[in-house]
């Protein structure tokens, strides 16, 4: 009995040594690129929400608009 | 995907600042903030080098690891961007970053330095994609749209690369296996003519 009162004692005097996290959370809460925009400006050919489908869309682009190679040889 | 990354080719790069001026049009950013520039060595000299510069995306962002408010975030695909409301304007990222990428608009009577404002990728900010609060912090949203940066995909002589960086690699590789070295860069042999062009070089003679 007395071991259980010093335990619950304890606790309740410890309480306050308790400390919550203080790290500020940032802003983690961005969605991802490929789930799309609601606007009219989306590119067509791929899906909004297939990240395959918004990887090999992006992929293509680079390759089409950046890569000349592609075109002239 | 590998992460997002841009490459500046600096034979290519004419100093036109057409990628200034897109990243400025495409995401109205204010007077006095440049998110791109285009910085020469050895300006004026013969040889001279220019390259577009803004924020390189660090895979391991000594602004990140600076701010004292964690404004920072790094979204999947390796794109460094940061949340305005959290942002307390210290300016401790601006002397991290090895790249002068974060800008302070300087707006009032006195000048008050405001938010910090950087090169996004094209990717936003925490709001909603392609919002209206987005677009008024940070800028649009292009990733979202399933584009590449503005001013990548405009520059007029692809100097200025950008995506996913495997791609990019090796876009930028099969360039420089491409074009040689010296004066076949420039492309004279093809131009004009030459015997030499395109040729594996005579043992001992000089390039």
């Amino acid at each position: 009995m007395m071991r259980l009162l010093c335990t619950l004692a304890a606790l309740a005097a410890l309480a306050a040594c308790g400390d919550k996290p203080q790290t500020l959370a940032g802003s983690k809460r961005d969605a991802p690129a490929f789930e799309g925009t609601t606007n009219p400006f989306n590119a067509p050919g791929w899906k909004a929400g297939d990240k395959n489908a918004w990887e090999q869309q992006l992929k293509s682009r680079t390759q089409q608009g950046q890569n000349e190679y592609t075109r002239v040889n | 995907m590998a992460r997002m990354k841009f490459v500046s080719d600096a034979e290519r790069c004419i100093e036109c600042n057409g990628c200034v001026t897109a990243c400025k049009n495409e995401h109205e950013v204010p007077w006095g903030v440049n998110r791109r520039r285009v910085v020469t060595l050895n300006d004026g000299v013969p040889g001279e080098k220019s390259i577009s510069v803004a924020c390189m995306h660090c895979s391991d962002a000594p602004c990140m690891a600076v701010c004292p408010v964690n404004c920072f975030y790094r979204t999947e695909e390796g794109v460094v961007l940061h949340d305005k409301d959290v942002c307390i304007g210290c300016g401790y990222c601006s002397y991290a970053c090895p790249f002068g990428a974060p800008q302070f608009p300087s707006q009032g009577t006195f000048g008050v330095r405001g938010k910090m404002d950087k090169c996004t990728f094209c990717a936003g900010g925490p709001e909603a994609n392609g919002s209206q609060a987005e677009f008024e912090k940070y800028g649009r949203n292009r990733l979202a749209e399933g584009k590449l940066p503005a001013c990548a995909e405009q520059c007029s002589t692809k100097a200025l690369i950008a995506g996913d960086g495997d791609v990019v690699a090796d876009i930028f590789r099969n360039r420089v296996v491409q074009r040689g070295k010296g004066a076949e860069v420039w492309g004279w042999g093809t131009a004009y003519g030459s015997r030499q062009a395109g040729q594996p070089p005579v043992a001992g003679a000089k390039s």
